[in-house]
């Protein structure tokens, strides 16, 4: 009996960390560069395309406040077509990575935005392209910010995976709903619960230390 | 220097005019801005003519928003005139795209008030950031970048980062970076304005160095008079978008003519009659009134004892009161005020006396 729910618990960890690490890998992937985008996309800035600015911030903030619930619902025929089917934790991945996006976008779009903009004159000054600029200044000055964004992400991606047992998506917060609630086993809500908290304890301490790491400001004490 | 019509520019007659251009010439340029709300224009510089003569070290002064900022701007292309042109080294910059503006950048350094070093690399990494964007390899951005350090004065903090070092010695990195790519031109825009008085004085001795070892032209813009008083071989004022007066940093120190010019040096050149003197000053001579005058000792006879002479051959009882000696680029500038007891005959002779020595004076009132 007891080894049986801790293989249901390894289990469902293992689908936890499958849709996390993939909805993030993607997401990150294209939220990344959406982020760098809007952050520098207004007037008179380095790739500035104030319309198209505008058009991405609406679409970003539409997701955004969309509840993820409704948006994995309502994607159901997206995910068909991109997953080949709308059940399972496999394709439960494309609603979270579509969630994702905006998300991280709006992070990275912060830390870039945090830049000193006196770097981005000081490149400019010495004769680098638009791309040397994203890629020398703004994304290396922006590190720590990107990698505290990225753990937040992650943090956030842990809870929202908890929902995609609506879709058979399985991972930890299914675990939890099935045997805990519907099945009155509060202990397999506990451990469930204990698992999530370590798991958000271990992303977040990682993320800490290297965002410290690459961060060569100085220190306030 | 222009060539007689019909004369062809070869050889050294080419190499001399050459030699003649300025580094830099703004030409009839002018800038505007839309403000804040969009609507009305903002003139920050204003049918602007001025050039800066190769391998000297010119500063421009003026208030802030006075337009320093965008002309030093210009010179790079960071900015874009309105309408005139901006020629460095021969190279109409204001007529270039972004993408031909690239390899002139590279050969016009650039130094920030708030240094502007990349926070995420070391000291070295920092330096060697202008020689990656121009695709120099490795070795070859060791071979340069250590020698620069060198000449700073930094190569023992070639692997600390920014924060780890002061704001001179962050300004030093900011010098060493912008010379990596062996620029013909250095823009210091406000370099000094956020260090003390000390460290002030040791980087402009730096870019001092810099310009005799390297023959670089340096421009220079600054608010602090002092900054111009010690570096500058020349400098020229800026007030309301345009130059209102320019020339040898001696000569505008020593012979402000321009109101602005005047307002800016009032702190900086010269003596402060104490409050007691000023406040009795009246403008007209009064009968058995001191007369107060100012001497100036600009050349070499200010070794002279002009008021022990004055004195003993006119009879006069001199009473100083207040004195100073500046250096200005290089060169003693001495004022003395003193008051005398002479009628207006006496003091024209007295004057004349003091000219004849080969000094200059000013009268400045009468006191009872």
């Amino acid at each position: 009996m007891w080894f049986e729910i801790l293989r249901l618990i390894v289990n469902a960890t293992g689908e936890t960390l499958y849709m996390v690490a993939v909805s993030a890998l993607i997401g990150s992937l294209i939220g990344g560069p959406l982020g760098i985008f809007l952050a520098t996309s207004r007037r008179g800035e380095l790739f500035a395309a104030p319309a198209v600015n505008g058009i991405l911030g609406i679409v970003v903030n539409a997701t955004r406040s969309t509840p993820f619930i409704i948006l994995v619902v309502a994607i159901i025929p997206f995910t068909r077509l991109v997953a080949g089917t709308s059940i399972g934790t496999s394709a439960a991945i494309v609603p979270l990575t579509i969630a994702t996006i905006p998300f991280v976008a709006r992070l990275i779009e912060t830390a870039i935005r945090d830049v000193d903009p006196g770097l981005v004159e000081a490149a400019r000054a010495m004769g680098a392209t638009r791309l040397q600029i994203v890629s020398k200044v703004l994304i290396a000055e922006a590190r720590p910010g990107i990698t505290l964004g990225i753990t937040l992400t992650v943090v956030s991606l842990i809870g929202y995976s908890a929902m995609v047992g609506a879709v058979g998506g399985g991972g930890l917060g299914d675990l939890g709903i099935r045997y805990g609630y519907q099945r009155f086993m509060p202990s397999v809500m506990l451990a469930v619960v204990v698992v999530l908290i370590v798991l958000v304890q271990i992303v977040q301490t990682v993320g800490d230390l290297l965002a410290r790491h690459f961060d060569k400001r100085a220190r306030r004490t | 220097m222009n060539a007689p019509a019909g004369q062809r520019l070869e050889g050294p007659g080419l190499a001399a005019h050459i030699a003649q251009e300025p580094a830099i010439a703004f030409r009839n340029v002018s800038k505007s801005f839309a403000d804040a709300g969009g609507a009305a224009k903002v003139t920050a510089l204003d049918a602007l003519d001025f050039a800066v003569p190769r391998s000297s070290i010119t500063c421009i002064i003026g208030r802030s928003g006075a337009g320093k900022s965008t002309l030093i701007r210009l010179v790079n292309g960071l900015e874009k005139p309105t309408s005139g042109s901006v020629i460095v080294d021969g190279t109409d910059v204001s007529a270039l795209s972004e993408s031909a503006l690239r390899p002139v950048r590279r050969s016009i350094g650039m130094i920030f008030q708030h240094f502007n070093l990349l926070t995420s690399r070391t000291v070295y990494d920092n330096v060697a950031l202008p020689l990656e964007i121009a695709g120099v390899n490795r070795r070859a951005i060791e071979a340069k970048v250590m020698p620069l350090l060198d000449l700073v004065g930094l190569a023992d903090k070639s692997r600390r980062y920014p924060s780890e070092l002061s704001g001179g010695q962050k300004q030093r990195v900011g010098i060493a970076r912008a010379l990596a790519t062996d620029p013909k031109v250095l823009l210091s825009d406000e370099a000094t304005s956020a260090l003390d008085p000390e460290t002030t004085r040791s980087i402009l001795g730096l870019l001092k160095r810099i310009n005799a070892e390297l023959g670089l032209t340096v421009l220079l813009i600054t608010h602090e008079m002092q900054v111009v008083k010690q570096v500058a071989d020349r400098v020229a004022v800026i007030d309301g978008g345009r130059i209102v007066e320019e020339g040898d940093t001696y000569s505008v120190f020593t012979r402000p003519q321009h109101p602005t010019t005047r307002t800016l040096l009032a702190d900086v050149v010269g003596v402060h009659l104490p409050a007691f003197v000023t406040s009795r000053l009246s403008p007209e001579p009064k009968p058995g009134a001191d007369a107060v005058v100012k001497v100036i000792f600009t050349g070499p006879n200010a070794t002279e004892p002009v008021l022990a002479k004055l004195g003993e051959t006119m009879g006069l009882h001199l009473n100083i009161l207040a004195g100073a000696v500046d250096e200005i680029s290089g060169r003693p500038y001495g004022t003395l005020v003193v008051s005398m007891d002479a009628g207006p005959e006496t003091l024209a002779r007295a004057r004349g006396f003091i000219h004849d020595l080969g000094l200059e004076t000013e009268v400045l009132g009468y006191v009872v």
